[in-house]
């Protein structure tokens, strides 16, 4: 019977590298694997131009993967990204083409009515999911069609040009030759993510609400709190993503951003945080979105046509999972 | 004697820990075999390896004179072993006929389901355990006992040569424990044999023919029934006679109300109750289980709702609406699903001690890791709490020192009454001593302490006073000086026995 105490196995120091091998160094040595295997495989791919498009090309979706990470450590999901993202962008363009403001205002405005729109969006999805015990599944799903039918009306069904010429050009800007701007930002997104999650009693709360949200509430907490406060977070990020894309590509579009969401949960999954909550990290999820866009790249390089890349980085996803299950039976005979 | 069920020496063994070590048994057919021992005696573990569950590690069964190695469930179930299990398993949304024949659901051509067959056949089997009922009717509009029944007449569907019932009696009330007594008794009379696991020792004389107590995965003993009685079998259960291993400490006097509750409601169909707790007293709270113990416990806390009632803590009355407001007002709630409710399983032990006030140990929003490991190392060792180190996850401690990590997470609050529901349920004698030292320690202190109870020695070794639930309602109060097991049993079972 387990009523007797389980001794550990290991020691508690060797047990903590195990660990640390098994949750994090996993993904990151599958991610320089891959990275080895096309450097040799396919042309072109081990050239500082590839690095850089391939930095460019994961920023949006690890922004909006950093958000979705606190959402899946809830226990929940976002559905909704995607289509909040395409609200966004003609939000925020919207607002950038206003000629009676000063460019500098014009962005400042811009990017403050994308984080907004974005974080309004997510503290509904969290709100209606707690305040009526309505699964994230399903409110989020909806959030995705009014969000994509909100994005038509205010664009009026048209794609919005002409951004100020500085905004494009820090877009294009790559810091010292070798950090594209955009992924700059990502990277501080997934920096702020990995400090609020790691170091303050926020990060904590989010932890503890995924692991067992009842326990927490009969401590004398509010774990509706943390679950709206987490998809309020994945709002803003597809509001900041949004922005992103705005420096990407340059235009503001009701149709962007379609199937975006299951990007950014393919990369907190691979990354290695749980579907069923509080365990993961947002460094993984980091992982994870550079191991997607390598994986592309490295397969569109390899001459792999468009039509058999899907399928192979489904099978990665599928096979991301099935290691989930796999890595918490491991943990649990280390722990 | 012929015994239909044979074990030779079976021993299982699970990570760090024996479950069942050396027990040799063998079930004589037609009987009625008890089971008995105390939570972790090895019960569940036996079941399961009749259920093919588990595998024994060493040692063989025999059943029917043939060798019985199931790999699965369904193994043990061709053989003619059919188990009910104290967690009924039956689908909610399906019939009561599709459930009894699930397994083999007569039918047309083509595969249709023919339902004529299907219901006239579960009529029948129904008769056979008493049930007077519509068999089309879904399994989830049934209350416990009949689904309890309807197991076992789905058991009785496929010829069982060997019936093993797990706690059948754990939820059901007193009338309906005595239908269940007479279908046993009609079972038997066919010529059934059964194997009947239980922990309430008053009732097994009733039924058994013979009963086999298991203590820490060993078998104690094989009697007899006849000549028996309930003080012996607790002797066999624990080993000794029940001494005092509460340490009731008479040096503490108990002073003013530390917290009162008046007509508390839960809801318009239960009636409403008043109780108190004294600074420095243990006050213990008996009743069946489904007495509405842990309900009334609940409702006081905020973990669910009430309509109405009046909570005062020192004299002052309190709005409490959400555990939240509890815990801000000193209040901790022990809950009886240690795993469900009390703990966060995969996560460390420190983090688990310090959720209930992580302001201890940050400063503007942020961890301090460091106060946080020295304060959890600090009741670790205080409570004596047996892990590797303050990072292994909870999930890999014992129950004992799972329950001891719950106090300890209130301590880390502070806190100036505590609610346990069963303190002790799944946790070891060690451990289950340290516990009432540490309660000891507390009343101590003054603190005020409710502890909710099925284990009746228990209370009565721990308890100032007794209030005792029966069917929503307060039914009485015992003081210390009147403590009498049978006088309480009584109370606990008036509402159900009368009309």
């Amino acid at each position: 019977m387990s009523e007797t105490t389980v001794s550990a196995p290991v020691s508690p120091g060797r047990a903590k590298f195990l660990r640390f091998l098994v949750r994090d160094a996993g993904v990151l040595l599958a991610l320089v694997l891959i990275t080895l295997f096309f450097s040799a495989t396919a042309p072109y791919f081990a050239t500082s131009g590839n690095a850089l498009k391939i930095f460019v090309q994961i920023a949006i979706n690890t922004v909006l993967a950093a958000g979705m990470t606190f959402v899946i450590l809830t226990g929940g999901i976002d559905l909704s990204v995607g289509s909040v993202l395409a609200l966004c962008t003609v939000v925020g363009a919207t607002v950038m083409i206003d000629e009676s403001l000063s460019p500098t205002i014009a962005i400042t405005l811009a990017l403050l009515a994308c984080m907004a729109t974005g974080a309004v969006c997510g503290f509904l999805n969290g709100w209606i999911s707690t305040r009526w015990k309505i699964p994230s599944f399903i409110v989020t799903l909806g959030m995705l069609n009014m969000a994509a039918g909100a994005a038509r009306v205010v664009s009026d069904n048209s794609t919005i040009t002409g951004l100020p010429q500085s905004f494009v050009d820090f877009g294009n800007l790559i810091i010292g030759g070798f950090l594209p701007s955009i992924f700059l930002v990502a990277v501080l997104v997934i920096a702020a993510g990995w400090f609020v999650l790691r170091f303050t009693v926020f990060g904590r709360m989010i932890f503890a609400v995924g692991t067992n949200d009842e326990a927490v509430r009969l401590s004398g907490h509010n774990p509706d709190f943390y679950k709206v406060a987490a998809f309020t977070i994945s709002g803003l990020t597809a509001g900041i993503a949004a922005m992103v894309y705005l420096l990407r590509l340059n235009i503001g579009s009701p149709i962007a951003g379609v199937g975006y969401e299951l990007n950014a949960i393919a990369a907190v999954i691979i990354g290695g945080t749980s579907l069923s909550g509080g365990k993961g990290s947002i460094i993984g999820t980091l992982v994870g979105a550079c191991i997607l866009q390598v994986l592309s790249t490295g397969l569109q390089l390899l001459g792999v046509g468009d039509n058999f890349k899907p399928i192979v980085i489904g099978l990665v996803i599928v096979l991301a999972v099935i290691l989930d299950a796999y890595r918490e039976r491991l943990l649990r005979r280390i722990r | 004697m012929d015994a239909i069920l044979c074990l030779e020496g079976v021993g299982k063994i699970f990570p760090g820990a024996v479950a069942l070590s050396d027990v040799s048994l063998s079930i004589a057919r037609g009987e009625t075999h008890i089971i008995l021992g105390e939570n972790g005696a090895g019960k569940s573990t036996l079941i399961k390896l009749l259920a093919g569950i588990y595998q024994p590690d060493s040692g063989r069964i025999a059943f029917n004179g043939q060798p019985y190695q199931p790999k699965t469930p369904h193994d043990a179930q061709q053989s003619g072993i059919r188990i009910v299990h104290q967690e009924l398993n039956l689908l909610p949304y399906l019939s009561i006929a599709e459930n009894l024949m699930l397994e083999s659901l007569p039918r047309h051509a083509f595969g249709i389901v023919n339902r004529k067959a299907l219901n006239s056949r579960a009529v029948a089997l129904l008769k056979e355990v008493g049930l007077d009922i519509d068999p089309r009717i879904r399994v989830e509009a049934l209350g416990v006992a009949q689904m309890q029944l309807v197991e076992i007449a789905k058991a009785l569907s496929y010829d069982s040569k060997l019936l093993v019932l797990d706690e059948p009696t754990a939820t059901l009330t007193p009338p309906e424990i005595e239908r269940l007594f007479s279908i046993i008794k009609r079972l038997k009379a066919r010529g059934v044999t059964i194997i009947y696991i239980s922990h309430r020792l008053h009732e097994v004389f009733e039924i058994g023919d013979r009963v086999t107590v298991l203590r820490n995965g060993r078998l104690v003993a094989t009697r007899d029934l006849e000549g028996l009685s309930v003080p012996d079998l607790v002797r066999m259960m624990i080993g000794r006679d029940i001494a005092d291993e509460y340490g009731f400490d008479a040096s503490i006097v108990p002073g003013k109300v530390a917290l009162s509750v008046a007509n508390l409601k839960r809801d318009a169909s239960t009636p409403d109750i008043s109780f108190a707790v004294r600074h420095g007293e243990i006050l213990g709270v008996a009743g069946l289980v489904g007495s509405g113990r842990t309900e009334a416990m609940r409702a006081l806390f905020g973990a669910d709702p009430k309509l109405d009632g009046v909570v005062e803590i020192d004299g002052k009355p309190v709005a409490i609406a959400a555990p939240k407001d509890a815990v801000r007002r000193g209040l901790s709630l022990l809950t009886e699903d240690r795993k469900g409710q009390g703990l966060l399983l995969d996560m460390a032990v420190d983090k688990n001690i310090t959720i209930t006030d992580l302001s201890k140990i940050s400063h503007n929003g942020l961890l301090n890791r460091r106060a946080e490991a020295a304060a959890a190392n600090d009741l670790v060792g205080q409570l004596r709490v047996k892990a590797s180190s303050i990072e292994q996850a909870v999930r890999n401690l014992s129950g004992g020192n799972q329950q001891k990590v719950v106090l300890a997470k209130w301590l880390f609050r502070g806190t100036s009454t505590l609610i346990l529901d069963e303190p002790t349920r799944g946790v070891d004698i060690g451990a289950r001593r340290e516990i009432y030292q540490l309660l000891w320690m507390l009343a101590a202190q003054q603190k005020g302490i409710i502890m909710v109870s099925s284990d009746l020695p228990e209370l009565m070794g721990m308890c100032h006073r007794i209030i005792v639930f029966s069917r929503n309602k307060i039914v009485g109060e015992v003081p210390r000086a009147e403590f009498d097991q049978e006088r309480i049993l009584s109370l606990a079972y008036q509402e159900y026995v009368r009309p």
